[in-house]
């Protein structure tokens, strides 16, 4: 039977059956998985029905506990239900799936398995997750590739429902989910092929009805319940001979055959090699390779893990074996061996000697256990040549890691990366992109035309950097005749392509290129005069390995086509004339077919556009004639800039230059606490236009500081004598104010870290009287000449002194931008929406803050290596910041405030007994000390020193425990942020709890209305009307009111912010926030490129949705209750534009407009409604007076700040 | 004595020579329902401009494009829809429907300066029923080395392109800025107009001395901006035989009369609609069927370009010397 040949990746290939057998799907985002529930979800929106035909209920849950709860409950009530996650995610599902389990009831989890947060979180790939899972009872079926994901997809949907075992099918997180391969797809009928219908209805029969009830989920007691439990046990027994039947099935209808172990190598095998998961396709073809050279090696996959079938384990080992290796993708610090290394070792000890039968004499093989691919570490066949080296020592290591350099524990094995030459048959194609330029999507593209229209096999991998501004992409590109099971980076390329010119000055984009390979560059300089263009590494690299050189200028093509900069389709187009891979007409013909496909939809100007682009693309395409030696005197730019620290130099500065797999384990902290402040030493320069001041226009106003989002440009004001020295150009002008006069001011722009966004440039209201456009800010190239002009100013601008805050009027938009940031050059979105209010934060209070930060785009930008962005000033002072996880953070950040005041409850009690040592009125004064202005946290800092000095050299017991706490006395600010996803979803229950207990901390919610950081799902936060993932056809509730909820409780200070249309307003709240000794809640209007804007004027998109009364601004303050005032103030005026005049000017409301009319207008009638409706209550809320509970310490505590 | 009516025009019988003009009261299939009950003889849909599409499936490319695989947590930051419609598929869709709603011939417009594939645009509206099509050029040069010459190339390649893609008539909206109207009128007849409309109103901009904005504005047409096209539809009627419509500052019943007297098939008239409701219409007609009859005249097609230059007792008075008498006059 003809099945059909796709390229799809891992999720794709899981999904879509899972789709097919599927009746209720809950579902949650999480990386890397959430494409297999945007893919449900999407197929469900189209009406496409499962086997049973009717359309899969899908549901996106507040969490991954509800999506859990939600199947459950689902599969309880008779339904196939299913689910698909990853890491936290499946942790969350465990509760649950321990039930599940309990009940025998038949589902399967899908997941791309991930690495578990531990000292960093890490959304790549290994199988901490499922491993803590081990214990639930779930059987495991692991999938090495992408087809096996799509086979054991329906195989283990299958073993379920026979066996009443409840199933996770597991697949390696991006590099089997995010791997596009060739694949054959199943046809319907052997979806109902394997589906046994008598199955299905028994699954169903066993479903709580109140036509024949019974209950489950009783409470059991000593008596029985152990009992109960060893009841399951002839099910567990049962479950491998199901498997077995089950993959029997599915060979004989579809061809592949699947074993619970599966071998490959030698017959007469010594040195085994036991894992599973995608590392599989790597050490496979290491086997091919050394059995070819006759050694006696082999590999099992272990297909089903659980329940692991111990007999059949070591019935699958020849029994010539020696020597295993079990590798496994985890690691559990503390035990004997990692899971799948005792399971073997179990294994043996059992079953060996029944395996040999008569042949008694042969020992036990030796079993060694090692840890390998952690978070996505590569793997690789010289790798796996290693371990079988390490399998023939003597003396092997009995616990080993491969694939790092371990220089503390020694654990590591040395490899040979030269081991291994992939096939010459093979087309290795590496590109260098960037994440916004189309080449990714251009790869994705020709995986797809080759593996789709040629009997050619074809594979795509890609890698990103950890910037979501100017991110560096790599695609790995393979061509073949076969089956392409390489499960690892291409290690040599016979293609190179590097779309940005300005990568060659700080990627060694030649570096995997092999002897005679054909580089393509993108540039903008012909085949005579690029040479001279390159550095001189890169001169040295093409002559040394004797490439072919190509260059395009893709970027005028693609302008003169009338795609900007997209060049994706023109670097394709010249993919295809170098490598030929397969005819060019062929290639061009297919191309063409694709944009069709592609753009079809969206407009037949973009179809004509790309053609253009196509059939003029080999036009620009020229061989560069390549001379006998380099010439040139430029250098590769250094990954580090500047003066830098010890760690910066040895760690960040290798990440940096994409060297970090070199860093052996002593390099890296035990405990994952980095040093802050280090995105300084990474200059991007990213920005292809900056802006440059105009001291002759400005008006001093702050506002391009403040809504910065890249803290890349800066005001400063100083003593004129701080101008000595400054560079040629260093612009400035004068400044008076109370407290400075005659002082001078100047903006100054970060050049290399400035992301191009042109946010400032929208806001600045000084205009030239001569030339209306020109303003105190305009967008200018970046040139050579520029650079040189800005570079030193921003050097020096950076030596002058920061002025003293203490005198400062920092409750205005210019007062609060001459405190010094220390929140800057993160790798967000160029404009990015939330990162303004962090600058903001970091000046007003940021050298006494702690920040919990939950999981989402805040705390990748904020906590992302190589570099970071929360900074320190002079003093040493500056954010400390956290992440623990999604869900928690507001727990965990009210977990910190307890600690802090605590530390200040103890240091206090310790300074009244040292009083003696340090003088009764240092001490009084300390304890005394209101602390609520810059001025009065400055005093208790000198007091605290003076304090510390004179406890310095003292013996005495309270003064040594108070010098290890005396820093406590002077106050601290506790910041929880984190997005809508975390405050409106999945952390609600923790963020009411926190509301609710009165202590003080800040919580600052970044509200971009979706889940902006796993690419746009919808939230409660999302309002109604706009599209979004899991809302194709628009949300049709509307966004629950968080700050309602909070101002409900009486005593929490509530705000709902905008920088971009209210910035005074904005600075206000933050002040009465931080200010007040209780909860506060902040929420913070967050535009984003989920939005669909303009990102350059997204300023002025959150005015109008402030003047529409879409996004209303108010604080709420229980000081005020109680006093005869009114407590909430509506700081918003009556809407003046409808909301439909600020919807029509975003895509995630237009979009709707244009694909159903009726619906939009309908859903746009009923926004309308409920902004009036709001406006409405708010206006009322605005006149009531209202006094706050009472607060009171719990009994018998000590009364902390919340007595002041 | 009844006075007939009917007037023709691109080639359609019509019960009067009251036509609706492109605006957004045609857009509401309510409206136009009541546009048909008060008598209109026709009337021209929304324009579909150039840009608009243009723009429309560019922004939508760009929204995805740029979102698309930039990072590794995120492939995208939109849902695929199933269908994205660019403007067209509506505006196609209400065409169709409103064919059904109304009796009156329904003229299809479109707007642009450019030839291109947008041009193919005006085939789906004819597919989509459109009786005919009215091309509403409106090009602004703003370079100094494009001639006079290059400008009417311009126009006269646009409706060539146009009439290639379509069958129905041809009906070409010009703005009054020609150095010669007459000659570029024979030059778009020539290629391929069956019909012209005199004259576009100009979307002016304005600036906001507040926020130092450009603001585009549109004002409702005034009865003193008849005079342009009453000139030039006098001096053209006796060298065309194509069909000529009146637009621009048709507020009252005399307005149509003197038109027609000029030598307009039709009129239309959108402001005057905004300012008294849709019902005008019906004074229109019937004050035009009034005046007629008191004059005695038995038809529209009689009184039709009575006046035209050729045809008026004076016609000098549609020239230059117009222009002296009328400072004679008035000093």
């Amino acid at each position: 039977m003809e099945r059909r040949l796709t390229t799809v990746d891992g999720n794709e290939a899981a999904a879509r059956p899972a789709h097919r057998v599927n009746e209720v799907i809950a579902i949650y985002p999480i990386t890397p998985a959430s494409p297999m529930g945007e893919l449900a979800d999407a197929l469900s929106a189209a009406g496409v029905e499962n086997i049973f035909g009717v359309v899969p209920e899908v549901i996106e849950m507040q969490s991954e506990g509800g999506a859990a709860g939600a199947v459950h409950g689902a599969l309880q009530a008779g339904a196939l239900a299913t689910t698909f996650t990853a890491s936290q995610g499946l942790l969350l599902m465990i509760p649950n799936m321990f039930k599940i389990a309990g009940e025998l009831t038949s589902t399967v989890f899908h997941i791309a398995a991930r690495t578990v947060a531990t000292h960093a979180l890490s959304i790549f790939g290994d199988h901490s997750d499922v491993m803590a899972a081990r214990s639930t009872g779930w059987g495991m079926l692991f999938a090495a590739t992408v087809q096996e994901a799509h086979d054991f997809s329906l195989i283990a949907q299958a073993i379920a429902l026979e066996s009443r075992v409840p199933f996770l099918h597991v697949m390696d997180g991006f590099r089997t989910s995010h791997e596009i391969n060739k694949i054959e797809q199943l046809s319907d009928d052997d979806l109902r092929y394997m589906i046994d219908d008598k199955l299905v209805r028994a699954h169903r029969d066993r479903a709580l009805s109140p036509d024949r009830p019974i209950l489950r989920g009783s409470a059991q007691n000593p008596d029985v319940f152990f009992q109960a439990r060893e009841a399951i046990n002839p099910i567990y027994q049962a479950v491998p001979g199901v498997v077995l039947k089950t993959m029997d099935r599915f060979a004989e209808r579809v061809g592949r055959r699947y074993g619970l172990f599966d071998y490959i190598g030698a017959a007469d095998a010594e040195r085994v090699i036991v894992l599973m998961g995608s590392g599989a396709g790597a050490v496979e073809e290491a086997v091919e390779t050394l059995v070819g050279r006759g050694e006696k090696v082999g590999l099992i996959k272990v297909r089903l893990y659980r329940p692991f079938d111990a007999r059949a384990f070591v019935a699958a080992l020849p029994p010539s074996v020696r020597a295993i290796a079990a590798l496994d993708r985890t690691k559990e610090p503390g035990s004997v061996g990692e899971p799948l290394y005792l399971d073997v070792v179990a294994s043996i000890a059992d079953h060996w000697e029944e395996r040999i039968g008569e042949s008694h004499s042969k020992p036990l093989p030796r079993v060694i256990g090692g840890r390998y691919g952690l978070s996505s570490k590569e793997f690789t066949p010289a790798m796996a040549h290693a371990i079988f080296d390490e399998l023939g020592r003597d003396r092997p290591k009995r616990r080993f890691t491969i694939g790092i350099i371990d220089d503390v524990s020694g654990t590591s094995l040395k490899w040979d990366p030269a081991f291994h030459d992939e096939p010459a048959d093979v087309l290795r194609a590496v590109f260098y992109g960037l994440g916004s330029d189309g080449t990714v999507g251009a790869n994705k593209n020709s995986v797809k035309i080759v593996g789709e229209n040629t009997p050619l096999y074809a594979q795509g991998y890609f890698v990103y950097d950890s910037k979501k501004s100017g991110s560096t992409t790599i695609s790995h590109l393979r061509f073949g005749p076969r089956p392409i099971k390489s499960t690892y980076l291409i290690q040599k390329a016979n293609f190179i392509a590097c779309h940005q010119f300005t990568f060659i000055d700080r990627i060694d984009v030649l570096e995997l290129a092999e002897p005679g390979a054909i580089f393509l560059l993108n540039c903008r300089r012909g085949p005579e005069e690029v040479w001279d263009e390159l550095p001189r590494e890169m001169q040295e690299r093409i002559i040394e390995k004797r490439l072919r050189f190509y260059v395009v200028d893709g970027y005028k093509v693609a302008e003169d086509a009338g795609l900007g900069s997209r060049i994706n389709t023109v670097m394709q187009t010249c993919f295809f004339a170098l490598s030929g891979v397969i005819p060019l007409d062929h290639a061009i013909d297919s191309i063409k077919k694709s944009i069709e496909k592609t753009y079809g939809k969206r407009g037949e100007s973009i179809i004509r556009k790309n053609f253009a682009a196509v059939d003029s693309a080999l036009a620009s395409l020229h061989e560069v004639k390549v001379p006998d030696r380099a010439t040139s005197t430029r250098r590769r730019r250094s990954a580090v800039v500047g003066a830098t620290t010890d760690f910066v130099e040895r760690v960040t500065s290798m990440m940096l230059a994409g060297k970090g797999d070199l860093l052996p384990v002593s390099a890296l902290p035990v405990d994952g606490a980095f040093e802050t402040g280090t995105s300084k030493y990474e200059k991007r320069s990213i920005a292809a236009e900056i802006p440059v001041w105009d001291p002759d226009i400005c008006i001093a106003c702050g506002l391009c500081a403040l809504v910065c989002p890249h803290t890349a440009i800066r005001a400063k004001a100083y003593a004129p004598a701080a101008l000595a020295g400054a560079p040629a150009g260093f612009r400035s002008i004068a400044w008076d104010d109370k407290a400075f006069h005659d002082y001078r001011l100047t903006i100054q722009v970060a050049p290399d870290d400035c992301t191009g966004c042109g946010v400032c440039v929208d806001v600045c209201p000084a205009r030239s009287k001569e030339i209306a456009k020109h303003k105190a800010i305009n967008m200018q190239a970046v040139t050579d000449e520029l650079v040189e002009l800005e570079r030193p100013s921003f050097a020096f601008f950076l030596d002058i002194p920061e002025i003293d805050r203490t005198e400062v009027k920092t409750d205005t938009v210019k007062g609060s931008q001459l405190l010094e940031p220390l929140f800057e050059y993160s790798g967000a979105c160029a404009g990015c929406g939330e990162t303004p209010y962090l600058s903001l934060l970091s000046r007003l209070f940021g050298d006494r803050t702690v920040i919990a930060n939950a999981t989402g785009c805040s705390s990748i930008y904020g906590g992302n290596l190589p570099t970071t962005p929360w900074a320190k000033n002079a003093e040493g002072r500056g954010p400390a910041w956290s992440n623990s996880l999604f869900e928690d953070n507001a727990e965990f950040g009210l977990g910190m405030r307890l600690a802090l005041d605590h530390q200040q409850a103890y240091a206090r009690r310790l300074t009244a007994e040292v009083a003696g040592i340090a003088g009764g009125d240092l001490v009084a004064s300390i304890l005394e000390a209101e602390q609520e202005t810059e001025a009065d946290i400055a005093e208790q800092r000198r007091r605290v020193s003076a304090l510390k000095e004179k406890l310095a050299g003292c013996e005495e017991a309270a003064a040594k425990a108070l010098l290890n706490v005396a820093d406590a006395l002077v106050r601290k600010s506790v910041w929880i942020v984190g997005g809508d996803g975390w405050a409106y979803d999945i952390g609600f229950g923790g963020l009411d709890h926190v509301l609710a207990s009165g202590r003080d901390v800040n919580i600052l919610v970044l509200d971009t209305e979706v889940y902006s950081n796993t690419g746009g799902q919808a939230s409660k936060a999302t309002p109604r009307g706009a599209v979004a993932k899991f809302a194709a056809e628009g949300k049709a509730i509307g966004k629950k009111d968080l700050g309602m909820i909070a101002v409900d409780y009486g005593s929490v200070y509530t705000a709902q912010v905008a920088i971009g249309a209210n910035p005074l307003q904005t600075i206000r709240a933050f002040h009465e926030a931080e200010s007040y000794r209780g909860v506060s809640l902040i929420i913070a209007y967050s535009h984003c490129i989920a939005h669909g804007i303009d990102m350059s004027t997204s300023m002025t998109h959150q005015k109008e949705a402030t003047q529409s009364g879409y996004w209303p601004l108010f604080r709420y303050d229980p000081r005020l209750a109680g006093e005869g005032k009114h407590p909430f103030h509506l700081d918003s005026r009556e809407p003046t534009i409808p909301f439909q005049a600020f919807a029509a000017k975003e895509a995630r409301f237009a979009m709707l407009m244009r694909s159903d009319p009726e619906r939009a207008a309908r859903l746009l009638e009923l926004a309308q409604k409920d902004i009036n409706e709001r406006m409405h209550f708010y206006t009322q809320m605005a006149g009531i007076e209202r006094s706050a509970p009472e607060r009171m310490a719990p009994s018998g505590r000590h009364v902390l700040e919340i007595e002041s | 004595m009844s006075v007939n009516m009917k007037t023709k025009y691109l080639g359609m019988e019509l019960a009067n020579p009251v036509v609706v003009s492109a605006c957004p009261l045609v857009a509401h299939a309510d409206t136009l329902r009541r546009i048909e009950q008060a008598g209109a003889a026709a009337a021209v849909m929304p324009s579909l401009f150039e840009e608009q599409i243009d723009r429309d499936e560019s922004a939508l490319a760009d929204l995805f494009e740029s979102t698309t695989d930039r990072f590794p947590e995120a492939n995208d930051f939109f849902p695929e829809m199933r269908r994205y419609n660019d403007g067209l598929e509506s505006y196609l869709k209400y065409i169709e429907e409103s064919r059904r709603k109304v009796s009156i011939p329904l003229i299809g417009s479109l707007n642009g300066c450019t030839p291109g594939g947008w041009v193919r645009h005006a085939r789906r509206i004819e597919e989509a029923g459109a009786a005919a099509l009215e091309l509403n050029i409106y090009f602004v040069p703003t370079d100094p080395d494009e001639t006079g010459e290059d400008v009417e190339r311009r126009y006269v390649d646009l409706v060539a392109a146009v009439r290639d893609v379509v069958s129905i008539p041809l009906a070409v909206k010009i703005g009054p800025y020609f150095s010669s109207t007459p000659n570029m009128a024979r030059k778009l007849v020539q290629a391929g107009a069956n019909g012209l409309v005199l004259f576009n109103r100009y979307l002016q901009p304005d600036l906001d001395i507040e926020t130092l904005a450009i603001t585009p504005r549109l004002n409702p047409s005034t009865r003193d901006e008849l005079r342009t096209p009453l000139r030039w539809i006098a001096i053209l009627r006796p060298h065309f035989d194509v069909s000529l419509a009146a637009t621009s500052g048709v507020h009252a019943a005399e307005d149509v009369v003197k038109l027609i007297l000029a030598g307009a098939d039709i009129v239309t008239t959108a402001s005057a609609l905004y300012q008294h409701g849709v019902d005008h219409i019906r004074k229109l007609i019937e004050g035009t069927r009034g005046w007629l009859e008191e004059k005695g005249y038995c038809s529209v097609a009689q009184a039709k370009g009575s006046m035209s230059r050729v045809h008026a007792p004076d016609p000098a008075g549609f020239e230059r010397a117009n222009y002296i008498k009328a400072i004679v006059e008035f000093t």
